[in-house]
């Protein structure tokens, strides 16, 4: 059982507070993946969780062992590098092997170990081979499946796709859900790219300065995103946010048109709306038409609601043109409501 | 247009001949050098000087066969060799510090490195003869490489210190998630990967202690190193036992520095081709 827990990590750099109070449970076997800009602190936390950085306050558990004070190779961790850290001394058979040696595994255990990963990854062909004989996919292949030999009880990974080509970047993205799902370890994944994060994650976990916002399933995140921040960073085209103001009780009004909404006694409420979420109506929010992008199945429609910028996806075959006024009609289910000052959501 | 290209092939005319000048700086004497140690005695101390080498080793023989010679060599190498060891036990893990840790002070001691080469060694050759003795040091190959040690410790570190930084760091913290300590990582990652560059390092200590001659001439009598013989014998020698000393001096130098000169354009943050 490798359930990871994260009590009040908090990690300063001379008076820079890269990490603040951070808690975090993952699931046995769970895959999680740490979302958030460069700079909002997720290298820093994977590297405290390795053991390679050490916190400044907290407690990291893996099961019911405290980890936080063992060195990194007492920890039963692995991890995949942003930039592989691949052996250039050895070959990728004695890369994928070299943990196992350090382990003292039987020379004929290594060897099966070696050759069931290097199968797995698809690189027995390569076993032979130095790293600079190797392309960034491979040598790719080659750190994943090294950290893997180790049979590790949780593995992480920090940008482990960023530095391949778009399209590489597909392909290993959905092999590298099916070996993990195969190799029931608990996995910890960094990136920036949010559809990265969403099509790997059992759950995301969103960070911000060093703090984690919200931790949940994709769709849950994508559907109830907990804060302003979240809702702006996932989903792309991003949501529309504006700004609504108190009629009576549950009910806002924006250029005319009454939606009904949470009852917080406030003079304003933030709104989210998602472009996918509004239909062309003959009344809703009055909306100008600024640029049309057909994007096949969809039209993307860039308009100016009020004073705001309000992005919708329509149907393609809406006879729509740039200049024209049109009424977008949101399906006020799927409505987002945040507090004008917290920024938190409400219900 | 014409002005700029004329001008341009003035300079150019201007660096080549710089180039060739320094060169013949540089190698003239050195051939000589070689075409005399090269000649019988009898052809060195005619006139006009030959400028072919005549590939007579009797001067050579010569100069092997000279008295005390074959010991002073002994004891140059035996010299050279715990330079070398010294300079790489202390030295290496001086610039792996240097190159990884953090530490109050790391830029200061950085100069105070090279600063050590600032002292002049005669001032500190009478305190140290004196302690030598005190100590029973004096005369001894130990004692005099440690003196040697001091001098090639610096570049020593300052070596190790951009071998170290080369290495990324990562593959270090890869081998320590791997199940390596501290020590491991080591072992099988970084010195496998940094080996060349501390052979180099430790081969330009030896050519330093080969080369010193102002301490050797202080702290040893009996045991006199190579370049302390030559100083000392200078005077009396014929001239074919000059030329074929300075000869036997000069090309171990020449050969081993050639051999590491990338390293040491390393040291300086040169990058080297
Ligand atoms: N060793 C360090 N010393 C000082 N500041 C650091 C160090 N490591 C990271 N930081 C700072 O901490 C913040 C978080 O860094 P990092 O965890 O690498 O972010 P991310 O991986 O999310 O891009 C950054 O602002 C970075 O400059
Ligand atoms: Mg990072």
């Amino acid at each position: 059982m490798a359930i990871i827990e994260i009590k009040n990590i908090a990690k300063t750099f001379g008076t820079y507070e890269a990490l603040k109070d951070i808690n975090l449970t993952v699931e046995d076997q769970e895959f999680m993946v740490l979302l958030g800009a460069s700079g909002c602190g997720k290298t820093t936390l994977l590297r405290i969780i390795a053991g390679l950085e050490s916190p400044t306050q907290g407690e990291v558990w893996i099961g019911d062992r405290r980890i936080d004070h063992l060195p990194a190779r007492e920890r039963g961790i692995s991890m995949v590098f942003q930039n592989y850290a691949i052996f250039p001394h050895m070959t990728v058979a004695e890369n994928i092997g070299f943990g196992l040696k350090m382990s003292k595994i039987p020379a004929d255990e290594l060897k099966r170990r070696v050759e069931k990963n290097a199968e797995l990854m698809h690189i027995e062909h390569l076993l032979k081979r130095y790293s600079g004989e190797l392309s960034g996919g491979q040598r790719q292949r080659v750190a994943v499946a090294r950290a893997l030999a180790m049979e590790p009880d949780v593995i992480l990974m920090d940008e482990p796709l960023s530095n391949l080509d778009a399209l590489l970047r597909l392909e290993m993205r959905a092999e590298l859900k099916g070996v993990l799902q195969q190799s029931n370890t608990t996995a910890i994944y960094v990136t920036h790219d949010q559809v990265e994060a969403m099509s790997l994650a059992d759950r995301v976990s969103v960070m911000n300065a060093g703090e984690i916002v919200q931790a949940d399933k994709p769709m849950e995140l994508y559907r109830n995103p907990a804060t302003q921040f979240v809702a702006s960073f996932i989903g792309s085209p991003p949501m529309n946010f504006l700004i609504a103001s108190n009629t009576s009780n549950g009910f806002w009004v924006i250029e005319n048109e009454t939606l009904s909404g949470p009852s917080i006694a406030e003079q304003s409420i933030l709104l989210a709306i998602r472009p996918e979420d509004v239909r062309l109506s003959d009344s809703g929010l009055p909306a100008v038409v600024r640029l049309v992008e057909p994007l096949g199945p969809h039209l993307l429609v860039t308009t100016d609601v009020g004073s705001n910028q309000f992005r919708a996806i329509l149907d393609s075959d809406s006879q729509i043109q740039e200049g024209q006024k049109i009424f977008l009609k949101p399906n006020v289910e799927r409505i987002r409501w945040f507090h004008p000052e917290t920024y938190r959501a409400v219900f | 247009m014409t002005h700029s290209v004329a001008s341009g092939k003035s300079i150019r005319f201007l660096y080549i001949a710089s180039i060739v000048l320094l060169c013949a700086w540089v190698l003239g004497p050195l051939y000589l050098l070689a075409v005399n140690a090269l000649s019988s005695p009898d052809t060195i101390n005619q006139f006009p000087m030959n400028l072919i080498p005549e590939f007579d080793l009797e001067s050579l023989i010569f100069f092997a066969n000279f008295y005390g010679m074959l010991d002073a060599l002994i004891n140059s190498i035996t010299v050279a060799l715990f330079t070398m060891c010294f300079s790489i036990c202390l030295g290496a893990p001086a610039g792996y510090a240097l190159a990884r840790f953090d530490f109050v002070g790391k830029e200061l001691f950085r100069v105070i490195i090279l600063m050590t080469r600032a002292f002049p060694l005669p001032l500190l050759a009478l305190p140290l003869a004196v302690f030598f003795i005190e100590t029973g040091l004096d005369d001894t190959a130990f004692g005099l490489s440690l003196v040697h040690t001091t001098l090639a410790l610096p570049f020593a570190i300052l070596i190790t210190f951009s071998l170290f930084s080369g290495v990324p760091r990562e593959l270090e913290e890869a081998a320590w998630t791997l199940g390596c300590n501290r020590f491991a990582a080591f072992r099988f990652v970084i010195l496998p990967l940094i080996l060349p560059g501390i052979t180099a390092s430790a081969i330009f200590a030896f050519v330093i202690s080969w080369n010193e001659v102002f301490a050797s001439a202080v702290l040893t009598i009996q045991n006199r190193t190579l370049t302390a013989f030559l100083l000392q014998n200078l005077d009396t020698a014929p001239l074919h036992l000059k030329f074929a000393g300075g000869f036997i001096l000069v090309v171990p130098a020449i050969v081993f520095i050639f051999a590491v000169r990338k390293y040491l354009f390393a040291m300086w943050g040169i990058s080297n081709r």
